[in-house]
């Protein structure tokens, strides 16, 4: 049985390889199909086409396009992303600088999202047709209702303009504050490891908004997913019995039911890191917060397509990666699933 | 799953078997449902004032949407602006309203595309099986690999920055939905005594597909629609706020949040305001709607 852990996550990690594979091909024909010709881009306005021409060749666009792809793999196998126009500095490095503000805000709008979103589908489930459950229902119908960047504005006029509880929207520390050095490249870890608890504070206070904003968007799908699936457990025979024997409510519930129950929620965890990652995107913007989302947007205000392109390959990777810890996750956690396989 | 507030049965089995029901039992089971539940015959209201704010928008509008006037810029809501002004001093009133007519285009134009793509190829997928299934199936996953945002902004990005590529990126991330969808229930009914019945009267695959099969799933797409409309309206508004796809004086909901929002922090509320409450308002219709759909032609899917 213990071998066959290690055995399953080699498997699915063997499965997501074409994904990885797909990801890259598309990522590579849409560079391909970008608007102007860089050679031209590169050289400037006053160029010859003579230049063009040697630039094109220097570039080696003017290479058959499987002999481009290669070396294009080759590249990116070195973990080389090309270099950005308007800063100069390689993109992989400045993505690889700014990734763990992004992954420090999806993973703690996740967790705020799984904080109010499965207490609320148990809460509909126990109690079906009531008005907590119609409640749950058109909360969740809004949370998915609401675009991410207006609710982020509403956010920061209402607590930042109106209440002044939050701090200004203008990244992950307030002015004053100076960033923890960097362990992880999370600050409210970092910031913790160096026992810097004013700089704790302020990062706590700059991520709770946006954390909020990109959580409140996950809580449908997850709400849904509990409600539905707590009231399929709840109806099953091994429950019946469980509250024959004559255990108490919550022990039925929570230790019996939920663990059960959370088996499809953890599926549908797929769909929800696709909506969070894209929601990132506007979060990022609204907030100035200094991920890899608006680095994206602001290279593509410059039309400097090199970072927009490695941003797409980098987020599209995390996705996989994502899904494929689902995967493994839920083998973990269901037996039947390690003995399938 | 059984037991849940599940209307009435009698209604409903009539309602499932669409090709024999009487249209009498329909009409009242879909009066039961607007009746039973006020909050779908609210999303169909809704709905009908979006299509005439589209359809009529510009003869409504009480100032020219793009009409600026420096002298009455940033004018917080007043009698005779009543969404106030933006930093340019258009009435935001009349872009609010005529930007109606390019969301709904461009996010129903989005999701007719993703439709007839996706309906297509599901069904081929789903009748034929075999490679034709693989390399459809192949197809979505790739799509399905990606953060479905951000593939929609690097299509854009890629091919360029007008309201048509919005189309096809908006379509594009939501094709793989109809084709699981279609390809299901295609499949479920490959075998079934009516596609024999068709087959045996010498009907051909396609007649067979477009006549036989098609209508068959045409229920359960059709809940997804418009489940899919206010998506696209989400993603549409969001490219544009990110600055990809339509271009500035263009009224339209999503670029005139992001032209309020850096007045947010300086507390002009109004210009951020007006347009995602319509923008939120009209995605939170389609929803609803296709919640009262799904009840109204599957009340067994209800979650």
């Amino acid at each position: 049985m213990a071998s066959s852990v290690p055995r399953m996550v080699g498997r699915r990690l063997l499965a997501a390889l074409p994904s990885i594979v797909a990801v890259v091909v598309v990522t590579f024909l849409l560079t391909r199909a970008l608007p102007g010709d860089p050679a031209a881009f590169f050289a400037g306005p006053a160029a010859t086409p003579e230049a063009v021409e040697a630039i094109r060749h220097s570039l080696g666009l003017d290479r058959p396009l499987p002999v481009q792809f290669a070396s294009y793999v080759a590249g990116l196998a070195r973990g080389d992303f090309g270099t950005s126009l308007t800063t100069g500095q390689p993109v992989g490095a400045e993505i690889l600088q700014r990734l763990p503000a992004s992954v420090e805000l999806t993973l703690a709008g996740l967790v705020l999202a799984l904080l109010i979103a499965v207490p609320l589908g148990v809460a509909a489930a126990t109690r079906p047709g009531s008005w907590i459950d119609h409640g749950a229902r058109v909360v969740s119908t809004a949370g998915v209702s609401l675009p991410v960047f207006f609710t982020g504005l509403l956010a920061t006029y209402v607590f930042y303009y109106l209440l002044g509880w939050a701090p200004a929207p203008m990244g992950r520390l307030d002015l004053f504050a100076t960033a923890p050095p960097t362990v992880t490249g999370f600050y409210l870890i970092d910031s913790l490891l160096a026992r810097d608890l004013e700089a704790f504070r302020s990062a706590f206070a700059q991520l709770v908004l946006p954390a909020l904003t990109l959580g409140l968007f996950a809580v449908a799908p997850i709400a849904r997913m509990t409600r539905a699936s707590m009231l399929g457990v709840l109806s099953s025979d091994f429950i019946r019995t469980a509250r024959a024997s004559g255990l108490s409510s919550g022990k039925v519930l929570f230790a019996y039911a939920l663990r059960n129950a959370l088996l499809p929620v953890v599926t549908t965890m797929g769909m929800v890191f696709s909506f969070l990652l894209g929601a990132n995107v506007l979060v990022e913007k609204v907030f100035a917060w200094p991920g890899i989302g608006s680095y994206a947007i602001e290279s593509l205000i410059a039309s400097d397509y090199a970072p927009v392109q490695g941003f797409i390959l980098t987020m599209a990777i995390l996705y996989v990666l994502l899904n494929l810890l689902i995967d493994v996750l839920y083998g973990l956690i269901d037996p039947r699933v390690r003995i399938d396989a | 799953m059984t037991d849940t507030a599940t209307p009435a049965p009698a209604p409903t089995t009539a309602a499932i078997a669409p090709p024999l029901s009487p249209a009498a039992a329909t009409l009242k089971h879909i009066r039961y449902v607007l009746s039973e539940n006020p909050v779908t015959a609210m999303s169909f209201a809704g709905f009908g004032i979006m299509i005439l704010l589209g359809i009529f928008g510009p003869l409504i509008a009480p100032y020219d949407p793009l009409a600026s006037d420096t002298a009455a810029a940033l004018q917080p809501p007043s009698g005779a602006h009543w969404f106030g002004t933006d930093h340019l001093g258009r009435d935001i009133l009349s872009r609010v309203i005529v930007a109606t007519r390019l969301d709904l285009t461009i996010s129903l134009a989005a999701v007719i595309l993703a439709f007839v793509v996706g309906s297509v190829a599901g069904v081929l997928a789903g009748f034929h099986g075999g490679v034709t299934d693989r390399i459809i199936g192949r197809l979505v996953d790739t799509i399905m690999a990606f953060p479905l945002f951000v593939l929609a902004m690097g299509i854009v990005a890629a091919l360029g920055n007008t309201i048509g590529n919005i189309v096809l990126a908006t379509a594009v991330i939501n094709i793989p939905f109809y084709v699981r969808m279609a390809r299901a229930e295609t499949n479920a009914r490959r075998e079934a005594g009516f596609v024999e019945a068709a087959r045996l009267s010498g009907n051909g695959t396609f007649r067979i597909l477009g006549w036989h099969v098609f209508p068959n799933i045409l229920p359960p797409m059709m809940v997804q629609v418009s489940l899919n409309m206010g998506y696209a309206i989400l993603n549409a508004a969001g490219l544009s706020f990110i600055g990809l796809g339509v271009r500035p004086p263009t009224p339209e909901w999503g670029i005139m949040v992001a032209e309020g929002a850096g007045y947010i922090v300086s507390g002009e509320w109004w210009i951020a305001l007006f347009p995602g409450t319509v923008l939120m308002l009209a995605v939170f219709c389609f929803n609803l709607l296709g919640d009262g759909l799904r009840d109204i032609i599957d009340p067994r899917r209800r979650t």
